[in-house]
């Protein structure tokens, strides 16, 4: 009922509030080093003040549903850990957690609960973007904001927001970055390995295509490739089978820190290290091995996009735009950036790394 | 105690017949001699492992082929094994639950339960203050529970196995989950690691266990009463139980034996990956099922041996070591992992038919 009457005041109250933070990102630029600012990677869970800008202004109460697929794995659980603690930093939102479940029609009926209940917004990670697609719509056509997470639906009529990682550009990170350490070392003629999570989901696919393709711009190609199942067991055997198939590597890139706790095991039951170890997703983990040494860099993949999604909801249902943006309107559309974390800059990504 | 005698005439009233079938048939064959000498190979134990032998073989001269000292290196060698010997040692426990009539579809999940429970922080803590034995321990009792479970329910409650075990993966991996929320739990308890993870006379312990664990199964099949009473039970219950023989203790004993090589997998899986997983041992019985059988014991009980489940075990790692040594997606490597268990069976079957004639 308020909602029509103080739309008005908001409006303005957003575009003062959008100057302002305009006005703050400029100073913050000058002031700062423009890279590896951990602001813009998104500080979540680290205690910091939230940034400075209006939209964080306690505003109206927005009720918020989320579900999310079971954490079967670190990733996963730190995925849907971050969207609560985010949706608990906000006085103005009232979080309505489904049970998380890998079942995708009790997915939908929980997304028809939250319809009944008439939310104001939901962030859905989907179990299956396809199979949540229709019911996505559905809300949609109530009124509710949908916030698409990690799992794009099958239609563009099915959210309102999309925001996703970008696994492409994780493997165009990680080939870029292979490149890089081939040109710094002088390596001749450089064997490559790589160990893939499921070869058939569109993700390994993705990820493998962009490594293939940053490699391609400097002249190189995987020698040796094998594909794991995200597991540490099916890591450790993939990666034994591996080492025996190529006496010698040079870089090895590995998709995925979960299953890189069996890979790095593996490395260390046969004694070999005579490669740079790459590894994806930005695991605590691997990022205390990068402190350590005993691994050369990881390719983040954000745990932190349902927590964007939780305060993209917020903006979109309190009618509020992105203060950073000229643009008074939240993005259709957020693909995450893919950082390499390695020794210079670990410390900075520390905070985001989430425990296997 | 007199009991075995029932399974013992059956056995040699089966084996005469089957003689003197092998006698005619290699006296009716042309060449004589060949034949005679060709079924008496048969008869001995490569002989009905032949289909397996078989196909190993060609599995490793496909690698020598392809790969050359990359697949015959020993270190190559010990490395199929070492992957091998953790899902070895269910396969050899399944064996035992098959022959005697039954199927255990929650092995991998027990697995999974044990490694999460003996890697608790509690139970590191108190490995660390007393001796790492108690994380072996631990993943053992967990394994025998779960198995004596579902012997309880199977002998005991009339159940059908394969509905047992379902729960039992359902339940088993739900319970680990719990216990671990979901995160890879990292053994900090290195002695056991480095322990199991070592070697011994320049072979990895991890293939010593496969190896002794397999040699217990085989005397423990052949040269026993509980491997007769298992042979009995799985062929016809009602003669079992009619001969004295305490069917449902024995059932549950079979399924509490496998409990127990879960909880032994799952300690070398730990000190293999050095962690405990709620995913760890995902999809092992499937693994597992199917190196019991191509190995030539019967699904439907009363016959297997345990040689035949270690060539079905070292078949699948085999081909997987091979194509990753070839640089073969994992697609392709499904297709033949499906191909050869049909080929294999087949050989086996024809293999058997010659020279069993039952």
């Amino acid at each position: 009922m308020s909602v029509t009457t103080h739309r008005p005041f908001r409006r303005w109250l957003t575009t003062t509030a959008a100057v302002f933070a305009a006005a703050a990102l400029v100073v913050g630029c000058t002031s700062n080093e423009p890279e590896e600012d951990p602001d813009a990677a998104g500080e979540t869970g680290g205690g910091d003040e939230a940034p400075a800008g209006g939209n964080d202004e306690p505003g109206e109460t927005v009720t918020i549903g989320f579900s999310g697929p079971l954490a079967d794995h670190g990733w996963l659980a730190a995925v849907n850990e971050s969207a609560i603690a985010e949706a608990e930093r906000y006085e103005d939102i009232e979080l309505r957690t489904a049970e998380a479940t890998n079942d995708a029609s009790l997915q939908i009926s929980q997304i028809e609960t939250f319809i009944n209940e008439g939310v104001d917004a939901i962030v859905l990670l989907p179990t299956d973007g396809a199979q949540l697609t229709e019911v996505a719509t559905r809300a949609m056509d109530a009124g509710i904001i949908v916030v698409n997470v990690d799992r794009e639906f099958s239609s563009p009529f099915a959210a309102r927001t999309t925001i996703l990682g970008d696994n492409y550009g994780m493997g165009v990170s990680a080939g870029t970055y292979a490149c890089g350490l081939i040109e710094d070392n002088g390596i001749e003629d450089p064997v490559i390995a790589e160990i893939a999570g499921i070869d058939a989901l569109p993700l390994t696919q993705d990820r493998s295509q962009g490594f293939a393709d940053a490699l391609d711009a400097c002249g190189q190609t995987v020698d040796n490739r094998v594909a794991a199942e995200f597991t540490v067991e099916s890591g450790e055997e993939q990666a034994s089978n591996l080492l025996q198939a190529a006496p010698h590597i040079d870089i090895v890139w590995n998709h995925d820190d979960d299953q890189g706790v069996g890979v790095k095991q593996a490395f260390d039951n046969a004694g070999r290290d005579e490669f740079f170890f790459i590894g994806g997703a930005g695991s605590a983990n691997a990022m205390r091995w990068i402190q350590d040494g005993e691994m050369e860099a990881t390719v983040l993949y954000p745990p932190t996009q349902a927590a964007d999604g939780i305060r993209l909801a917020r903006l979109l249902a309190q009618n509020k735009g992105m203060s950073d943006l000229v643009q008074v309107e939240v993005p259709r559309r957020i693909v995450l950036n893919a950082p390499v974390v390695n020794a210079d800059n670990v410390d900075d990504y520390m905070h985001l790394g989430f425990e296997s | 105690m007199s009991d075995q005698t029932p399974a013992a005439p059956a056995s040699a009233s089966g084996t005469p017949p089957a003689d003197e079938h092998r006698r005619v048939e290699a006296a009716a064959a042309t060449e004589g001699d060949t034949r005679s000498s060709f079924g008496r190979f048969m008869s001995s134990s490569a002989g009905r492992n032949f289909g397996l032998v078989i196909a190993l073989l060609v599995l490793c001269a496909v690698g020598v082929a392809t790969a050359g000292d990359r697949f015959a290196s020993t270190d190559n060698m010990l490395t199929i094994l070492r992957l091998a010997a953790s899902v070895g040692v269910v396969s050899i426990g399944m064996t035992f639950v098959i022959i005697g009539g039954g199927i255990d579809l929650s092995v991998g999940a027990i697995v999974a339960l044990a490694s999460v429970w003996a890697t608790t922080l509690a139970t590191q803590r108190m490995a660390e203050d007393t001796h790492w034995i108690i994380m072996v321990f631990t993943a053992l009792a967990v394994g025998v529970g779960c198995g004596l479970v579902n012997g309880v329910l199977i002998a005991y409650g009339g159940m059908a196995p394969f509905i047992v075990t379902l729960a039992m993966l359902a339940a088993a991996r739900g319970l680990a989950e719990i216990i671990s929320e979901r995160r890879t739990q990292i053994i900090e308890v290195r002695p056991l690691i480095d322990f199991v993870n070592g070697d011994f006379l320049g072979v990895p312990v991890l293939v010593w266990i496969f190896a002794v664990v397999s040699a217990i199964g085989w005397v423990l099949l052949n040269r026993t009463t509980f491997g007769r009473r298992t042979i009995a039970v799985g062929g016809n219950a009602t003669a079992a139980r009619l001969a004295g023989i305490a069917v449902k203790r024995h059932t549950m004993m079979l399924y509490a034996l496998l409990g127990l090589a879960c909880g032994l997998a799952a300690v070398m899986l730990m000190a293999r990956t050095t962690t405990g997983s709620s995913t760890h041992g995902f999809l092992w019985e499937l693994d597992a099922i199917a190196a019991v059988v191509i190995g030539g014991t019967l699904l439907s009980g009363g016959r297997g041996t345990i040689v035949g489940t270690i060539f079905g075990v070292l078949i699948f790692m085999t081909l997987t070591n091979v194509f990753t040594l070839n640089n073969l997606d994992s697609s392709t490597q499904a297709v033949a992992k499906g191909a050869i268990i049909v080929i294999a069976v087949l050989l086996q079957q024809r293999v058997a038919a010659r020279s069993d004639s039952s």
